[in-house]
């Protein structure tokens, strides 16, 4: 059966001018292996091609069970000029939790 | 020296609730309140207001802040540290003092000067983003250098009630106490990565007590209508116990600070600000208790040698104008308003862009395939030189309800204008700070 990434995972996005952050983790730390193994750099940035024109880079945090994601030129022309309703794109995290696995 | 100090944040920005602050000085046992309301692009708004008012350009909500808590902090004998000068701060301060006269109360203060270093522009600078000159972008309006405890430190060897800073960046507000306080040596790149970890931790103050991080379903948050604002007792070996005030809503776990630890970090090993570059990968976490969590770990390597400057320019005006369908055919019809006010003026904007609010407009068309909303808000927006032009989107929104198609209504238009902030690094040797000393 496919799950969404939302039934086991929690998201938070920020930006940083024209990049944005997501940080991803599991509900239950148990399933951790599972997001190193289906949450790739290149499937996120798949799965946003809408949104994501730069380079994608995954950053592991074993240690606390993290991934980070770090999406450059993805807000359009950047926070401060975008003409998107939401021009930091904090609601991506739960774009990126649509992701099916 | 002291062995902990405990120090609060009751403010993660600009417009954040008041009444955390006053709860947290009240009851929170503190020895340093923060109030952290500065974004990247509140300066450069600030820096507008004070062009047309040379008494104005500190925060809109400083005087209904302070006005509250300053009895409570004299009171309780906590130290406020705030970048609420934002532009002016000397302003600021001036207001804080009328304040203080008013309410008969003797009080302090010591402004932090420097960051403003927009007379050192020449305009040929590159920008970080686009390496481009930064006067391609447009006008120039202002230019701030993220400062760091440096700055701060002098002030806190004043016996200052206040001190009331302009850009700074945002977890120096929080390391400078742990320095002066706990005897931390600057050249301490551990400590300095450690305090500037817990700093991190905190200055988006209900964001990590539950409130950003809340999710019914699957992380629910209690009592989110009272959310407390966080409190890190902090050790003299860097480590540090976040708590809240008892009987406040939210949650502090393990979960909710992760969220936070890496929000708006882009490498976890990299971590830039004025006193350091900290390594976040061996925080650790330990809940020993209820909404009680130990923070340990983390390190930072030596302090950079430049420093970040936010550039304000005129980026020109945007024009909204949003209408909404409901029912049959709904989504058809706010496609059709949408091509019809696409050919009437799309092409003499810079920008244009049509959104169907409740299906696409936040993620776009990818992930919203196949769902047919009951209701949608077409939103029109327009970015352009001229106001008067960007006044057109509204405007044209608004005519839809005559001129169809049918059943469209809410309509409302709005217009503002844009001050993009792009950023550059200067040398840190040629931006001297000091410090200014008032009292009532």
């Amino acid at each position: 059966m496919s799950q969404k990434l939302a039934d086991i995972a929690h998201s938070r996005a920020g930006d940083k001018g024209n990049t944005l952050v997501l940080s991803l983790f599991p509900l239950d730390e148990k399933d951790y292996p599972l997001l190193v193994e289906k949450v790739t750099a290149e499937k996120v940035k798949q799965h946003l091609s809408h949104q994501l024109r730069g380079t994608v880079t995954r950053h592991e945090i074993q240690e606390l069970n993290a991934l980070l994601f770090t999406c450059e030129n993805a807000l359009a022309s950047g926070v401060t000029t975008s003409l998107a309703m939401d021009a930091h794109g904090k609601s991506l995290s739960y774009a990126l939790l649509e992701m099916k696995i | 020296m002291k062995e902990k100090i405990r120090i609060g944040c009751g403010a993660g920005f600009s417009g954040d609730r008041l009444e955390p602050g006053l709860i947290l000085t009240e009851k929170g046992k503190l020895d340093y309140l923060i109030l952290e309301c500065l974004a990247e692009r509140t300066i450069a708004l600030a820096q507008k207001r004070k062009q047309q008012d040379p008494n104005a350009g500190y925060d809109v909500l400083l005087e209904r802040r302070i006005e509250s808590l300053l009895p409570l902090l004299l009171q309780h004998k906590t130290r406020l540290i705030t970048n609420m000068g934002a532009a002016n701060p000397l302003a600021g301060a001036k207001k804080i003092l009328e304040i203080a006269n008013k309410l008969g109360l003797k009080v302090k203060l010591a402004v932090v000067l420097g960051d403003d270093v927009f007379d050192q522009l020449s305009g040929q600078e590159l920008s970080m983003e686009g390496h481009k000159p930064l006067n391609s972008y447009g006008k120039l309006v202002s230019a701030n250098a993220y400062l760091g405890v440096d700055a701060i430190l002098p002030a806190l060897a004043t016996d200052a009630h206040i001190i009331l800073t302009g850009r700074v960046a945002d977890p120096s507000l929080f390391l400078a106490p742990m320095i002066h306080e706990l005897g931390w040596d600057k050249e301490n790149a551990d400590l300095m990565g450690k305090g500037t970890v817990l700093g991190h931790l905190m200055e988006c103050a209900g964001q990590i007590t539950g409130g950003y991080f809340a999710d019914p379903i699957t992380k629910p948050v209690p009592d989110m209508e009272i959310l407390g604002h966080p409190i890190v007792e902090v050790s003299a070996d860097g480590s540090g116990i976040i708590s809240k005030v008892e009987g406040t809503g939210g949650l502090i776990t393990s979960q909710t600070a992760k969220e936070q630890l890496l929000y708006e970090v882009l490498d976890p090993a990299n971590y830039y600000t004025p006193d350091v570059v900290a390594d976040f990968r061996s925080v650790r976490f330990k809940e020993i208790g209820q909404n009680q969590l130990q923070v340990t770990g983390g390190t930072g390597k030596t302090q950079p040698e430049t420093l970040k400057v936010s550039v304000g320019y005129e980026a020109g005006w945007i024009g909204e104008g949003e209408i909404s369908y409901a029912g049959a055919h709904a989504v058809e019809r706010a496609k059709l308003a949408g091509e019809i006010i696409t050919k009437r003026i799309g092409d003499r904007f810079e920008e244009f862009r049509v959104d169907y609010i409740g299906m696409s407009s936040l993620h776009g068309e990818q992930l919203s395939q196949g769902s047919s909303p009951y209701e949608i808000r077409l939103r029109i927006a327009g970015k352009s030189k001229s106001k008067s032009l960007a006044q057109l989107i509204g405007e044209e929104v608004e005519a839809l309800y005559t001129n169809g198609p049918a059943g469209g209504g809410g309509a409302r238009k709005y217009l503002h204008e844009v001050i993009g902030v792009v950023s550059i690094l200067m040398n840190r040797t040629t931006i001297p700070s000091s410090i200014q000393l008032l009292e009532s």
